[in-house]
């Protein structure tokens, strides 16, 4: 048999407020010492949860295979076959897009489970009782993920970008705009996708059925436009093209698959804006809804 | 302290829990009883916040739980084992928790100890047993050395040491002044650990009684005869005064008396006994006796046809009179 400690004297914690004399509820004082609970720590322990599961290493290491693998496999590929003057005006940093588009379903998975995947193992209800503040739930695991994400992506962005750089003789010296755009910008464009599959993995609740709407969301704007071939439907069209995340990504190298549609930083205040209505209705479903 | 008052949670049509008003006191063990279906790990549920009430107030030494600043400093709560990420080490679990309260990091390594998994520290927490998943559990409602503690159903899947263990490790937290509160279907187990009963059925307060006095009333011993000369018997022991029941299988049933006597008086008058046996009612019958007309999910015997078997009536008068209080 053990007991958890030996019984310490009720003066080893005065700052236990209803343990003072007089109060109404006499009880066991602890001698650990109390802390008033704050953001702080439940970020940490979010940080904690992040980086000590194995799907966390699983996503990421093949976005950065992904990314990295095919964005230096284009630049070689491009390098070695383009012919003279070809790329002329062209953005060097663009050819990352590739690995990037294949590379942001990992974001997006990693994003899911950091919330859905607590629903599917109960982990949820551990965290709620420790944590009572479901919104404060919510913004660490935000914050956690959306710095693992950024840093993450920015890193591999930025390695390609550089390969690019150097690789392709032939393309235009890119501007302080384009280099800012290029790595910064999207960077922060797939944190934000990721971000919004955290939130949609809180409000569906469920691993597989959130990555399905992100990855929906992410590709059918663009095959559903293939397939409108009538020409009532060509606003229809042409909308679903400009908007369709991978165009957006193309926004970001100054070379949409169309003229009109987003452009500069357009898919930046979009994503924002879109990740911000969906984090409050999640905090006002987390509010409503029992664990 | 635990003060539920007036709690009541509906799920669509169905009352999961259904006006409950009771404390839970410290210092003592306080066990929470029902059949499977009653609405224990409900109202456990609302304790935590977890679950909003339909109507109706918890309140934790007087605050809501999600008012309390500490929580796990506060309440440390057992809900079930399996509520752990499954790929997570034990250390790793228990540190997360730990940081979402300030809790020091040593204090991981020491629960981990006193439930006995250092050596699985670093394992991952879907390797282990139901046993070891409940160990992992009972570690982090210690974590932070709480006042008030919450086992849900604590003993499943523990072997007979680990009960043994948990067993004992309840009463010298209550020992301590802590309030512990501890769910169960099991009367024989909460026999043996808890000073404090509250039992519902259907998500209804059925008792709030001590321990003590719930034993007082309920343990009933008697003397069962079974005679082929049942009409002169009882003849015979109303002459000499003694107060018989029939029971529902033919036999005779004796409250409170000595077998030597009516052996005896048998003898005198010269009646052939087939069983002269003293008899001693357990308490798992008694709360079978006050949740019967509760049980949501009842067994059914082969033949499905049969009324549904009354309890008998020499039965009924000692287990319905006690939760009058």
């Amino acid at each position: 048999m053990s007991t958890p400690q030996p019984p310490m004297p009720q003066t080893a914690a005065p700052d236990w407020q209803a343990a003072a004399p007089g109060s109404p509820y006499p009880t066991y004082t602890s001698p650990i010492p109390v802390v008033r609970t704050h953001l702080g720590h439940a970020i940490s322990s979010e940080w904690t949860k992040i980086r000590s599961v194995r799907s966390t290493m699983w996503t990421l290491g093949v976005f950065v295979l992904l990314v990295v693998g095919i964005g230096l496999a284009t630049a070689a590929l491009v390098a070695a076959n383009q012919a003279e003057d070809s790329l002329t005006g062209q953005n060097p940093l663009s050819f990352g897009v590739f690995g990037l588009l294949l590379g942001s379903m990992c974001i997006i998975t990693l994003g899911v489970l950091t919330t859905a995947s607590e629903y599917g193992t109960g982990m949820i209800r551990t965290t709620m009782t420790a944590c009572p503040s479901r919104a404060r739930v919510l913004t660490a695991k935000a914050i956690v993920f959306f710095a693992v994400a950024f840093t993450v992506t920015f890193a591999s962005v930025l390695l390609v970008a550089l390969a690019d750089v150097a690789m392709l003789k032939g393309a235009k010296d890119p501007s302080g705009g384009d280099w800012l755009k290029g790595t910064f910008g999207i960077s922060f464009y797939i944190a934000l996708l990721g971000l919004l599959s955290l939130v949609v993995g809180s409000i569906i609740r469920h691993s597989a059925g959130a990555v399905t709407i992100m990855i929906g969301l992410v590709l059918a704007p663009l095959v559903i436009a293939l397939f409108m071939f009538s020409s009532a439907l060509e606003k229809v069209r042409q909308a679903l093209f400009d908007y369709s995340i991978p165009n957006q990504l193309g926004a970001f190298y100054s070379n949409s698959l169309s003229d009109t549609g987003p452009t500069g930083w357009d898919p930046v205040w979009i994503a924002l804006g879109v990740t911000a209505v969906a984090f409050a209705g999640a905090v006002a479903l987390l509010q409503k809804r029992d664990v | 302290m635990i003060e539920l008052e007036g709690l009541t949670k509906r799920y669509g049509e169905k009352l999961a829990v259904n006006n409950l008003t009771c404390t839970v006191r410290p210092g003592m063990v306080t066990g929470f009883l029902g059949p499977n279906g009653a609405g224990k790990s409900t109202t456990m549920r609302m304790m935590l916040g977890l679950d909003r009430p339909t109507a109706g107030d918890v309140r934790i030494d007087g605050k809501h739980y999600d008012h309390l600043k500490d929580p796990l400093t506060y309440i440390g709560a057992l809900l079930d084992a399996k509520a752990m990420h499954g790929g997570r080490s034990a250390f790793n679990h228990l540190l997360c928790l730990a940081q979402s309260n300030g809790i020091p990091k040593r204090r991981v390594a020491e629960v981990l100890d006193t439930v006995g998994l250092t050596a699985v520290a670093k394992k991952k927490a879907k390797g282990f047993s139901l046993g070891m998943g409940q160990r992992l559990g009972i570690a982090g409602a210690l974590l932070g050395d709480p006042r008030i503690l919450m086992f849900d159903e604590p003993v499943n899947g523990l072997d007979p040491e680990g009960i043994h263990w948990i067993r004992n490790l309840m009463k010298s937290l209550a020992a301590q002044g802590r309030t512990v509160f501890v769910s169960s279907h099991l009367m024989s187990e909460m026999a043996l650990t808890a000073d404090h009963l509250v039992v519902i059925g259907q998500g209804r307060l059925l008792a709030d009684t001590s321990m003590s006095d719930f034993i007082e009333r309920n343990s009933r011993s008697y003397i069962r005869i079974r005679s082929p000369q049942r009409e002169r018997l009882l003849d015979v022991l109303h002459e000499a005064g003694v107060t018989v029941v029939e029971s529902g299988s033919g036999a005779l049933e004796v409250d409170g008396g000595k077998p030597e006597q009516i052996g005896e008086l048998a003898a005198q008058h010269q009646i052939v006994l087939h069983e002269l046996s003293p008899q001693q009612a357990s308490l798992e019958e008694a709360f079978m006796q006050l949740t019967a007309e509760s049980v949501e999910y009842h067994a059914h015997a082969d033949t499905p046809h049969e009324p549904p078997q009354e309890p008998s009536p020499a039965r009924q008068h000692w287990g319905d009179g006690w939760n009058r209080s």
